[in-house]
């Protein structure tokens, strides 16, 4: 395939169509995201966003009866087609869920480490420069610099979903997607998170599922409005959110329905 | 008004009542037959019952040496066979066993956990027994085998569907292939469950009396060869209280207290090693 007319391009998708069974709960979207940009997908619960970005790393595909039309292009290259390995894209896109999702019997070193040691063994080092820099990344380096060793499950709620996000990093991603990562945190965690969104975007191209409009708000560079499946409105996060040109997403930035 | 309170309150007070009698009474039962067997037991308990093999009927004294050792070995060579393949099993129907072989393993599983202990025996000595020509310990240990691999199929099962989907997600989304999230991750996780389902296993086993019958036989000497008619303490107990001394009623009480202790000493060693294993992380 030849190569984006566009350089700064990384991650787009041409029509997509994500289904369970022969319910289609996103109607082919087509969204392009540029490289090192954030982009915040907003809409009603059910509206497919979650659907639509476990579709980017065909995570969608492993739930029962998933499946999509359309296509997925990451640096140009379709990531469903067949000579793509979904496992080995994976290290390509992190991903951080809406609960914090530590390894419990993992420590928090081995938490971090985990993504790279799935990549084939090396020297201990490495692995420990490359632990301590996610976890720089991730701003929790010095809460945790002295306690590596236990368990991750001793870590604060917030401090569990900033050690996620460093899990998520450690591979050196080039694209981040956040499915609701401060839905269960208090507002300190949240704004931790949402200040990581801003650094770490200098490096990764992020994508970032949200209930909270002023947070798409504040962090985003793009917005996208999903409702029932489809893609209502894409803009820049200031236009669609001051002067947005279709009546849903109006009716919804303004908190009259959803 | 009060009268409805009143009466919410007289049958939250009888039920709570009732089951707390019958938790007592299930205690009770374990109370009194632990309490039992040291009362008969214990008083014979001495260096020589561990370290001395059987004497003659008519002699006094003596111990169940071979049978401690025999107990270990037969039931040691059961979970070795056993434990793997249950595992396995639980595993496979956990992770890959929702279509129809699936099913067909569970239903295979049921049935086999339903089936009487003393029917696996027969099967042990048809196939292991007869074409070898003479009983061994290695029988019985497959015959013990095969009674633990639905037990602990199931319960293996049952604990690896403990762990949250949001684990397995999270592991899979990092680039874990399939195989590697279900060993590393979800099988880590459910690894305190899955080791007392094994020793849950183990105890069960360890007392089983009828699958050795005609395959380990029992054995009055001292022997360690899995290829030979060996001695277990259950059997032990069955030869002793079933027969006409009170010299041997009272070393199977005896015995029957060393076996109750050899569980017990099987379930603090696991419960130990999973605090161990999870002490590590912490």
């Amino acid at each position: 395939m030849a190569p984006p007319a566009d350089a700064r391009l990384q991650l787009q998708t041409v029509r997509l169509t994500a289904l369970y069974g022969r319910r289609a709960v996103v109607k082919d979207v087509s969204i392009l995201f540029p490289k090192h940009t954030v982009t915040a997908l907003i809409g009603p619960s059910g509206c497919g966003k979650t659907t639509f970005v476990r579709c980017l790393n065909r995570m969608h595909e492993l739930s029962e009866g998933g499946w999509i039309t359309g296509k997925v292009l990451l640096d140009g290259q379709d990531v469903y087609d067949p000579s793509i390995d979904a496992v080995q894209l994976r290290r390509r896109i992190g991903m951080v869920f809406q609960r914090p999702t530590p390894f419990p019997t993992m420590s928090i070193y081995d938490n971090v480490a985990a993504g790279l040691r799935v990549n084939g063994r090396r020297p201990r080092a490495e692995l420990d420069s490359a632990v301590e820099g996610a976890l720089r990344q991730a701003a929790l380096w010095d809460e945790v610099k002295d306690r590596l060793r236990q368990s991750a499950l001793a870590l604060s709620g917030g401090q569990q979903q900033r050690l996620c996000v460093a899990r998520a990093l450690a591979p050196e991603p080039e694209v981040l997607l956040l499915d609701e990562p401060t839905a269960s945190l208090d507002p300190a965690g949240t704004q931790h998170i949402e200040e990581l969104c801003h650094e770490l975007k200098t490096r990764y191209t992020i994508v970032i599922v949200t209930h909270n409009l002023q947070q798409a708000a504040r962090i985003s560079d793009y917005t996208a409005f999903f409702y029932l499946g489809d893609l209502v409105e894409l803009g820049r996060t200031e236009e669609l959110f001051t002067k947005p040109t279709k009546e849903q997403t109006e009716a919804y930035i303004t908190g009259r329905f959803g | 008004m009060n009268g409805r309170r009143l009466r919410r309150r007289v049958v939250s007070g009888t039920m709570t009542a009732l089951v707390a009698v019958l938790s007592f009474v299930a205690v009770l039962a374990l109370v009194l037959i632990l309490g039992h067997l040291v009362a008969k037991g214990a008083s014979s308990l001495d260096w020589n019952f561990f370290v001395k093999n059987p004497l003659p009927a008519g002699q006094s004294g003596g111990g169940v040496a071979n049978a401690i050792v025999g107990t270990l070995i037969i039931v040691g060579f059961a979970a070795l066979i056993g434990l793997p393949i249950g595992i396995g099993t639980g595993l496979y129907l956990a992770e890959y066993g929702s279509g129809r072989v699936g099913w067909i393993v569970r239903f295979v599983a049921d049935v086999l956990n339903g089936t009487p202990s003393i029917v696996v025996g027969i099967f042990a000595w048809t196939w292991l027994v007869k074409p070898m020509g003479h009983f061994s310990a290695l029988a019985g240990s497959v015959g013990l085998a095969v009674l633990m691999v639905p037990m602990l199929a199931r319960t293996t099962e049952e604990m690896v569907r403990l762990v949250p989907h949001s684990l397995r997600e999270a592991a899979l989304a990092l680039g874990y292939p399939r195989w590697r999230t279900s060993l590393r991750v979800i099988a880590r996780t459910a690894l305190a469950g899955i080791v007392t389902g094994c020793l849950v296993g183990i105890a069960r086993v360890a007392g089983e009396t009828a699958p050795l019958l005609f395959t380990a036989l029992g054995n009055l000497n001292f022997s360690t060869s899995i290829l030979q008619p060996m001695q277990t303490l259950s059997l032990q107990i069955y030869v002793y209280a079933t027969g006409p001394f009170d010299e041997w009623h009272r070393l199977a009480w005896a015995a029957a207290l060393v076996l109750m202790g050899l569980v017990l000493l099987l379930s603090l060693a696991a419960r130990w090693a999973i605090r161990q294993h999870h002490g590590a992380a912490r």
